[in-house]
């Protein structure tokens, strides 16, 4: 032991690992696992008739798809907030940046409501846009909305640090050897950006499929239309099925975990793929 | 923000932080209880504790501290069974109090024969409250069923309130049309109607009230005069069905933590306070419907007569609706996938 920890240039490995280890026990795998060991008390089938009613499964589509989605969205908005807000300069530009980071600050039931009373048909954006048809607030809509708005800072913060060390002369040199500005932002600048955005897109979109407060109060919450999984999962507690409820948390955990090693695969993929080129 | 500063500041907050845990520990070292109960009893039970900490202290000498918690009713009750040191429990729907007898045998299992009146101090049932002038006049339980209304009420799976309502159109339909087939076409055409199921009672009236999203709302008395009074009766109007559900709301000593923290003596005469005419009086005030008679004859001119069944007579007992009704794939479920 000794042996090894000498040849490392950093010292402590040991020490910090431990404390990883255990940290990440006590903060992260020990709550999990318990979801997956009160689960466990179900039989094989009992578990399968929960996550596979119906009602839950249009959920599971709501939440993941939903979530999807609006990380999407994000990224294309959040790439473009991003390099506003590095490579321009312009008045309150300090304003603006911080204000990129209040969905983060705002308990998330304050953005539920506020959100509900905007889109309703009454409020402010809802009593234009209801007349056109236009439907936002107590349909899935309104939980793409919602979804978007706890996303938004995810992108920005983890892409906004590489556009600031991206240096412009890259773009110059582009430009120099005959690029057309297209080519410059997909052969240039998107490469250099892909693996942040997609950092980013990861963390929205994990944001995303857990949230509750601000979702529960514009969503409208009808089963099999508008019912988000994280719902079912309270409303199967409050009807003190704890064995049900972290059924349900199991699978979500599960797909979560899937989707976010796809995304870190990708992820690892694109830095590799962008060294070789 | 340099590193050094960066680590000073999440220090202090650290320290903050920790500060405000202990704090919040150290409060219990004077006689306090502390009443654990549902979402909209908040103002009720602020006037109360009012007036019975100067009785207790002019009866026992003792200067009682008496701290709230409030939330949805189950989920309170969840708190309690995972730990939340609660003197005493007081529910809008007895499987709340159940729950702590069968999880870990917090309240005795009679406890129903502890307080009068079957431990409940008062009673509230589901009205309507529809737009100035009721435009859909809107009189009776069938009216929610016509199509193309819109009719507001709490999530059932999550709500007390909501799943009163569902219970209350159940009984009606059960009553006056015999047979549990139609009443359960009859609640689903009624669910259908729903367009937002808010998960608590306060949600569902803000979604009504304020979004202006709805022709009828279905609450507890007590809620619809309390929303008549915030926004003015030029705006709502109450309507009284001709049958509604009584809603009792239960209470009890939560007796594994009274026998630890010594305070059975307090927490007992509590919710004695609450059948007393002084408490009957608050109950009233608050538009609850008092159990004594002399209290509710003179408040009479706020409660208009209503004929209500109860859950335990009519239905067959909780236990029995809890199972039929509202376990995951029961009546409920099935009814709500069909919309």
């Amino acid at each position: 032991m000794r042996a090894t920890s000498a040849r490392r240039v950093l010292p402590g490995f040991g020490l910090s690992l431990g404390f990883t280890l255990a940290y990440l026990s006590l903060v992260v795998l020990i709550p999990l696992a318990a979801v997956f060991l009160k689960s466990a008390t179900l039989s094989l089938s009992a578990f399968w008739d929960i996550v596979s009613s119906p009602r839950v499964v249009a959920t599971y589509r709501l939440s993941f798809g939903a979530s999807l989605l609006a990380a999407a969205i994000n990224v294309v908005f959040g790439l473009l907030l991003a390099w506003a807000l590095v490579r321009y300069s312009f008045p309150f530009k300090r304003l603006i940046d911080a204000l990129v980071d209040l969905p983060f600050a705002l308990p998330t039931a304050v953005a539920g409501i506020s959100l509900t009373a905007i889109y309703a048909k009454n409020g402010l954006l809802g009593q234009f846009l209801e007349p056109l048809g236009i439907k936002i607030a107590f349909t899935p809509r309104g939980i793409l909305i919602a979804l978007i708005f706890i996303g938004l800072p995810f992108i920005v913060r983890t892409v906004q640090p590489v556009i600031e060390d991206l240096e412009t002369e890259f773009e110059e040199a582009a430009a120099c050897l005959g690029a057309t500005r297209w080519q410059t932002i997909v052969r240039v600048v998107l490469p250099a950006l892909l693996p942040a955005l997609l950092t980013g897109f990861a963390l929205a979109f994990a944001r995303a499929v857990g949230e509750y407060g601000s979702v529960i109060f514009i969503a409208g919450n009808l089963p099999m239309i508008s019912e988000i999984t994280p719902l079912i999962i309270i409303t199967k507690l409050e009807q003190y099925d704890y064995a049900g409820a972290t059924a349900v948390a199991s699978v979500m955990l599960i797909v979560s975990f899937l989707l976010l090693l796809l995304i870190n695969a990708l992820q690892a993929w694109t830095r590799r793929s962008a060294r070789k080129g | 923000m340099g590193l050094r500063r960066l680590l000073a500041l999440s220090a202090v907050a650290a320290a903050y932080g920790v500060a405000a845990l202990t704090a919040a520990g150290a409060v219990k070292a004077q006689t306090s209880i502390l009443n654990v109960s549902y979402d909209v009893s908040r103002e009720l039970y602020k006037d109360v504790n009012a007036a019975f900490v100067p009785h207790w202290k002019s009866t026992s000498g003792e200067t009682i501290v008496i701290n709230q918690s409030h939330g949805g009713s189950s989920r309170q009750a969840l708190s309690v069974i995972g730990g939340l040191e609660a003197d005493v429990v007081t529910m809008n729907q007895s499987p709340d109090v159940d729950i702590l007898v069968e999880r870990g045998g917090l309240v005795a299992k009679d406890w129903r024969s502890h307080f009068p009146h079957g431990a409940t101090p008062y009673s509230t049932f589901s009205v309507f409250l529809v737009r100035k002038a009721n435009p859909k006049q809107i009189k009776n339980w069938n009216d929610l069923t016509r199509s193309g209304l819109q009719v507001i009420v709490p999530n059932p799976k999550t709500s007390g309130n909501g799943r009163y309502t569902y219970l209350a159109a159940w009984g009606y339909a059960l009553k006056t049309q015999g047979s549990e087939a139609k009443a359960r076409e009859f609640v689903t055409s009624l669910f259908a109607n729903v367009p937002v199921l808010d998960g608590g009672g306060r949600g569902a009236s803000t979604t009504f009230t304020q979004r202006d999203v709805g022709d009828v709302l279905v609450t507890f008395e007590n809620e619809a005069v309390a929303l008549q009074k915030e926004f003015g009766s030029d705006k709502f109007e109450i309507v009284y069905p001709s049958i509604s559900i009584d809603a009792s709301a239960p209470l009890a000593v939560v007796d594994k933590v009274v026998d630890k923290r010594g305070t059975r003596k307090q927490a007992t005469a509590y919710l004695e306070f609450l059948f007393s005419p002084t408490g009957q009086e608050i109950i009233a005030r608050h538009h609850f419907r008092p159990r004594d008679p002399a209290v509710l004859a003179r408040y009479a001119e706020r409660f208009p007569k209503v004929e209500t069944f109860t859950v335990e007579a009519f239905l067959g007992g909780w236990p029995k609706v809890q199972k039929e009704h509202f376990a995951d794939g029961a009546i409920y479920d099935q009814i709500a996938v069909k919309r």
